[in-house]
């Protein structure tokens, strides 16, 4: 059973569908960092795709020790829910003095589901700038775009070059765009990777408590009192750098009908953008 | 003795159809090879907006076109709309 104040709050989860990712720093005691990295030296053993977590990972592993902490247990289950299917791992080694980076992508294929799998990235080890860790374009997610097609896209305003400390971990909507970037250190890089299936329907998995107040009522729009407040319709709100002016628009309507899916409120609407369009009476 | 020509190309990501506007992503590709770019290698854009490439010597060989979305599918978001290809010809020495 898990605690609920180890689940992800509204604002974690407005932030979760907003960038399509959550970031925890140095989460992960040294133990198990070190004890991962020797894991990953011996060879981790991987499940077949569409077994149960929970049968995945059997003590010792240290994988598995990581897994079950109450924090990381806790946004899996506030993202994919109870018992979610284990899909695959990868262990991603960037080797020393590489030519050129991972080219940009989102994983698997094109995928034109609401319901979402989630990739958890976990850094075992400290990952300096020149190392390369991994790259994500933040809000991403929603764009409908089949693996490396985007692959000419090198750089993007407001992409996120991951440099971190031992212990960090990702948690991932499958859509986002990503790629390992060029490791210029004389050391291997490691990343473990894992992506997850739910098993039940995305709906209120997190914690709900002042989910009301937190989510906030209809606003005047295009005044200064449209983002005064840090609830979950401005988090939503807020452009990526990168957004082009009218397709950035269309990344709110996305996050809306994402918001909508995962509260069951569908009257819910940042900006008005939606309930707009849906007026024809 | 012959320089030899080679092209390099500069890829923009404008923040609408217009070559004036923003710088939102790109990508070069050096044929004279002197240059070396990559995914996730910069994060400062070479140029604020396409018209100042066009002002340092940039040729522009292609402007996307508009395409109207198809009916409904109007709402959905995939590839970057406003790509504009650009080129400099530069002598390989070697
Ligand atoms: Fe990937």
């Amino acid at each position: 059973m898990i605690e609920q104040s180890n689940l992800l709050d509204n604002k974690q989860m407005a932030l979760f569908v907003a960038k399509g990712y959550l970031r925890f720093d140095e989460v992960i005691p040294d133990d198990i960092n070190h004890a991962v990295m020797a894991e990953i030296d011996r060879g981790i053993k991987a499940s077949p795709a569409g077994t149960p977590l929970s049968a995945c990972y059997p003590d010792p592993s240290p994988i598995g020790k990581m897994l079950r902490l109450p924090l990381v247990a806790g946004l899996i289950q506030s993202l994919v829910g109870p018992d979610p299917l284990f899909d695959h791992q990868a262990v991603h080694v960037r080797q020393p003095n590489e030519d050129s980076a991972q080219p940009l992508h989102a994983d698997s294929i094109i995928d034109t589901r609401t319901a979402f799998d989630i990739q958890l990235m976990y850094f075992p080890h400290d990952v300096p700038a020149n190392m390369g860790g991994t790259l994500l374009l933040p809000g991403s997610q929603y764009r409908r775009v089949n693996e490396s097609d985007i692959a000419r896209y090198q750089n993007m305003l407001g992409q996120v070059q991951m440099v971190c400390k031992a212990g960090t971990l990702l948690v991932l909507h499958h859509g986002i765009w990503h790629c390992g970037r060029q490791n210029k250190t004389n050391e291997k890089r490691y990343m473990f990777k894992v992506r997850l299936n739910p098993v039940v329907r995305q709906l209120r998995l997190w914690n709900t408590d002042n989910l009301v107040s937190d989510v906030g009522a209809s606003k005047p729009i295009f005044t200064k009192e449209t983002n005064a407040i840090e609830d979950v319709q401005t988090i939503l709100a807020r452009s990526e750098p990168w957004f082009e002016d009218a397709s950035g628009r269309l990344e709110i309507v996305n996050r809306v009908k994402m918001w909508r899916y995962i509260s069951g409120d569908d009257r819910f609407d940042v900006h008005y953008w939606m309930t707009r369009l849906e007026n024809t009476p | 003795m012959m320089n030899k020509l080679r092209q390099k190309i500069l890829v923009l990501y404008l923040s609408n159809s217009a070559l004036d506007s923003t710088v939102k992503g790109w990508a070069v590709y050096d044929g004279t090879g002197r240059e070396a770019h990559t995914t996730g290698d910069t994060n400062i854009a070479p140029y604020k907006t396409g018209l100042l490439a066009l002002q340092d010597g940039w040729r522009a060989i292609q402007f996307p076109q508009l395409i109207p979305p198809y009916p409904g599918h109007e709402l959905d978001t995939s590839f970057l709309k406003y790509e504009f290809i650009f080129e400099k010809i530069e002598e390989q020495h070697d």
